[in-house]
């Protein structure tokens, strides 16, 4: 009986061949897998972005770039990584990956809506950076203050591709968080009550609120700035009544909880893989869901600790003071958390646990040094030095994509069915620990010596030459790193050893399916009863009977269950759209609408205005309820 | 300058010291009281941090020595004292060390690190950050000057910081923290050093393509050459003594650089560069991006846009001698 439910469930999810197949599918595995390979390739150019900083900085009054290059390239490093490269990874890619399959569903709750996010993140991308191909690329940092920014500074098309860009960039974002949310509420399997859900699925709640609300304010910013620019406008002139200070402001209401939306997946793949290699369910895990959701929320009340240095009234600075020094409790929890559970578990140091050491030694680093930026007159003294550039790249890459690159290997045996190379796995990793605590830490000191950050060059004489050095020598050390990883993955491809359905004995349910798991994910609907589904062996002997009996099968059709969203009982069945071309048609139509924005074709813009409506009403006609 | 630190020195402070020594824009070497402050937080904060870290670095060792080994030593699998463990050193002793951090640093030492009382200062200087230079003013005197500032030794100050276009920062980190120079908000700090010597300072907020190069100094002076430094230049320009020097003058006056530089005492009353009545006086020129040499000066003139590209002085393309009579005479303006 079995079998014949098995194959029927293959026909009516498996999705077109080639290309096509490609282009259409709304299958939330495929789509992870487009956003892996896209961001990865713009992880690529903000790598080589990087590298040509660390070698223009490696000695005094060096001329590998221009002035006017060395801004651009360091502009495009942080917004291709932040933008392009950490949040498509980490939600686009990690997220609909497994977030479907560790709550047991057989897609996202909006399909067709997901496959629409990837391919305006898409747009978006090519759309930054055909600026920088056009040498035209934005050059007054990813922070992009005005009035440096304003037209009258910036006179080039940089800054209306970096304005229009983000924009459309935050659609994609918004989209995805709102799938994410209602996929985390409505979707999870029988059983799943909130207090069963994987922590990692926390971690995902957490970012795509956080998502929802950081992303208005910074639309708010660039649509001002763009009317400024490009109408005439004064938001932010302050000859004519404006205010510089409402740009920074809304950009790091935006800018702060951004940092959380960054680091919290990060957080959450560290829950997946501690209790799988330390054989042990996760330390005070109620803390830690909380902290996870507490991180997110308090970090909308922090912002203005960017801004110590600007003049605020005192009572505003000690107040964001204040706030930021209680978003160290949530931290805290969780730290102190992943320490005690591998300390009072039974360790084995595989390659993704090794990234998740590497993860918290960093994360500790730089938390650290976060806190001090919680000291007003220290915060003063070294913002906008080296010693923040260093901070944050111990948060951003130490603590969010060291977390990433241990769960590409955690997870690749899920993907391709095969197992990494674990002694070169190994060896990656102590290359990029190597090279990140060589091109980050000297930063500290260079921070304190008194070196700006964003400047093109230096003179020597200043104590800043050994420092920059170091960091250059790091910084090819942890390219190596990269390299070796890269190499390890693409050979293990096609030689790893075959890994089964879980080679990991770990917890949660994406390792019950088949890897890579099939188009419908599981072959019988899973049931709960704890957030270490796997680890339940009665629970999944059960699933087997039913599959057994065709109990929760769902053959019949395109169905997923949907269960409600507290205590996860059996609600309904919901009938799911398959492929379609009106995802891409919709981002085709839209960056259409962007790139005439930019140009100043206003009526071709309508145009195309028009074509979004004309996609939407077509979209629409084919609703899966009729 | 010598490096003192006032706290005893930690293996980090001895790899600061290995890796850079103490430069000479470094926070670590203060030599006024906002300054000194915020390192001795800094050292403070070090030896907290230090401990934190070391504390769970060796949590993590124990986890590494007992790879494959179930649970930990005294505590072995006990959840609830795992649980424990977590609320002590996740929220208890981070609380307790936050509180104490605030006190001291937001209420205690942000205080001295405040613009000051104007009560509490002796005189006002006013420092305008431009792309990208910083015009100096003097209130109440005629001297102007650029990316130098002189100021009596042991003088409370205080340092007006506007900007006449985008945002800058105003940062001279051996004397106390940085301000931003924001369109429309005039910030003010405290600007004071205990002992006579030059300290340097640079632009801390990204102002565009030659960000890189808007340096500045501080000259601490005894109070009597101070007042003599401010006497002098409130003055007119020392005639020019040479008749080379006099062409000079009247290259000066007649080409470009009158419409941009202001020379007191000639006809040159331009206002978008530097004020050059006294600039043979400087130990810089182009906000530090080179020294104020006969040699560089003539470079300079010549062909700004190699030595600092992008910033407003165009390449004027005289004749040779009319660059040589310009250099003369600028040198002479002491």
């Amino acid at each position: 009986v079995a079998a014949t439910h098995v194959e029927r469930l293959g026909r009516i999810w498996t999705e077109r061949e080639g290309v096509m197949g490609w282009v259409t599918t709304t299958d939330h595995k495929r789509i992870g897998i487009l956003y892996f390979f896209t961001a990865l390739v713009f992880f690529l150019a903000g790598g080589v972005e990087a590298l040509l900083i660390r070698t223009q900085l490696i000695g005094p009054n060096q001329n590998l770039l221009s002035p006017g290059a060395y801004n651009e390239v360091f502009t495009m490093h942080g917004i291709t990584m932040i933008f392009l490269f950490v949040i498509p990874i980490s939600t686009g890619a990690f997220g609909n990956y497994l977030l479907p399959l560790q709550i047991g569903a057989r897609d996202m709750a909006f399909p067709r809506m997901n496959a629409l996010s990837y391919w305006i993140f898409l747009g978006s991308g090519i759309f930054m950076y055909t600026g920088l191909v056009m040498g035209q690329a934005p050059d007054a940092g990813w922070f992009n203050y005005v009035p440096l920014a304003d037209k009258q500074f910036s006179p080039y098309a940089g800054i209306d591709f970096y304005c229009l860009g983000i924009i459309f960039n935050s659609i994609s974002s918004t989209l995805t968080a709102a799938n994410f949310i209602v996929t985390i509420f409505r979707l999870r399997a029988p059983g799943m009550s909130l207090n069963r859900m994987p922590l990692f699925c926390y971690a995902f709640l957490a970012v795509a609120g956080a998502l929802l609300f950081a992303l208005p304010p910074l639309s708010v910013a660039t649509t001002f700035l763009e009317l400024d620019r490009r109408l005439g406008m004064h938001f932010y002139d302050v000859a004519a009544g404006g205010e510089p200070l409402l740009w920074q402001h809304l950009f790091w209401i935006f800018g702060h909880p951004e940092v959380y939306i960054i680091i919290l997946p990060a957080f959450g793949i560290a829950t997946s893989i501690i209790p799988t290699f330390v054989r042990r369910r996760m330390v005070a895990f109620e803390l830690v869901a909380l902290a996870e959701i507490l991180v997110a929320f308090i970090g909308f009340g922090v912002w203005a600790h960017h801004m110590f240095a600007v003049g605020l009234p005192i009572a505003t600075t000690i107040y964001f003071a204040a706030a930021s020094m209680i978003i160290v409790i949530p931290s805290g929890i969780q730290l102190f958390a992943w320490i005690t559970t591998i300390v009072t578990g039974t360790p084995i140091f595989k390659t993704p646990l090794l990234w998740i050491l590497g993860f918290i030694v960093l994360f500790i680093i730089g938390g650290l040094s976060g806190v001090m930026f919680a000291a007003i007159p220290f915060d003063q003294q070294t913002t906008d030095t080296y010693f923040v550039v260093a901070h944050f790249h111990f948060v951003i890459f130490g603590a969010a994509v060291f977390p990433i690159l241990g769960g590409i290997y955690f997870w690749f045996p899920k993907l391709t069915g095969r197992m990494y190379h674990e002694g070169l796995g190994q060896l990656s990793f102590w290359l990029a620990f190597a090279g990140t605590m060589l091109t980050f830490f000297p930063m500290h000191i260079l921070g304190l010596e008194g070196m700006p950050r964003r400047d093109y060059t230096y003179p020597g004489g200043l104590g800043w030459t050994g420092p920059n050095l170091i960091e250059t020598i790091g910084s090819y050390i942890l390219t190596a790193g990269l390299l070796v990883m890269v190499g390890n993955l693409v050979w293990s491809r096609r030689h790893g050893r075959l890994a089964g359905n879980d080679p990991w004995k770990a917890p949660t349910l994406e390792w019950s399916t088949t890897s890579p798991p099939p188009p419908y994910n599981f072959p019988v609907i899973p049931t709960v009863t704890s957030p270490y589904a796997m680890w339940d062996p009665q629970d999944r002997e059960e699933d087997r009977e039913r599959l057994g009996r065709g109990v929760l099968t769902l053959e019949r059709g395109h169905e997923t269950p949907a269960t409600t969203s507290l205590d996860g009982n059996l609600d309904e069945l919901l009938e799911m759209p398959s492929h379609s071309p009106y995802p891409i048609l919709l981002a085709a139509a839209l960056s259409g609408v962007f790139v005439m924005l930019l140009v100043g074709h206003w009526t071709t813009a309508l145009v195309f205005l028009a074509c979004v409506g004309a996609v939407l009403v077509a979209w629409h006609r084919e609703e899966p309820y009729g | 300058m010598s490096c003192r630190h006032g706290i005893p020195v930690s293996v980090l402070a001895a790899m600061t010291v290995a890796l850079g020594g103490c430069g000479a824009q470094s926070t670590l070497d203060p030599h006024a009281e906002p300054a000194r402050e915020i390192s001795t937080l800094w050292w403070w904060m070090l030896a907290v941090a230090g401990t934190v870290l070391g504390g769970a670095l060796f949590l993590l060792f124990l986890g590494w020595i007992r790879r494959r080994e179930p649970g930990m030593p005294l505590l072995g699998q006990n959840e609830g004292l795992a649980r424990l463990l977590v609320v002590v050193f996740g929220i208890a002793i981070p609380l307790g060390v936050n509180v104490a951090l605030f006190v001291v640093a937001n209420l205690v030492v942000a205080k001295v690190t405040q613009a000051p009382d104007p009560r509490t200062t002796r005189m006002t200087i006013q420092v305008v950050g431009h792309q990208w230079w910083w015009e100096v003013r003097y209130p109440g005197r005629t001297a102007v000057t650029a990316n130098e500032i002189h100021i009596p030794v042991g003088t409370r100050v205080n340092l007006v910081a506007t900007t006449d276009d985008v945002i800058h920062s105003f940062w001279v980190p051996e004397l106390n923290r940085k301000i931003d120079m924001v369109p429309g908000h005039p910030n003010r700090i405290l600007l004071e050093a205990d002992r006579p010597g030059r300290y340097r300072g640079q632009c801390a907020e990204f102002c565009g393509l030659q960000h890189a190069h808007m340096g500045l100094y501080v000259f601490a002076d005894t109070p009597q050459r101070f007042r003599a430094w401010l006497s002098h230049n409130a003055s007119p320009r020392t005639a020019p003594a040479s008749a080379q020097a006099r062409r000079g003058e009247q290259v000066f006056d007649q080409q470009a650089c009158a419409s941009c530089h202001t020379i007191r005492g000639t006809s040159a009353a331009g206002a978008i560069g530097p004020d050059l009545t006294h600039v043979a006086e400087r130990s810089s020129l182009a906000a530090l991006a080179i020294p104020n040499t006969r040699a560089e000066l003539s470079r300079w003139i010549r062909d700004p846009q190699h030595v600092k590209p992008g910033n407003r002085m165009p390449r004027l393309g005289l004749p040779k001698a009319d660059f040589d009579a310009l250099a003369e005479y600028l040198d002479g303006l002491r």
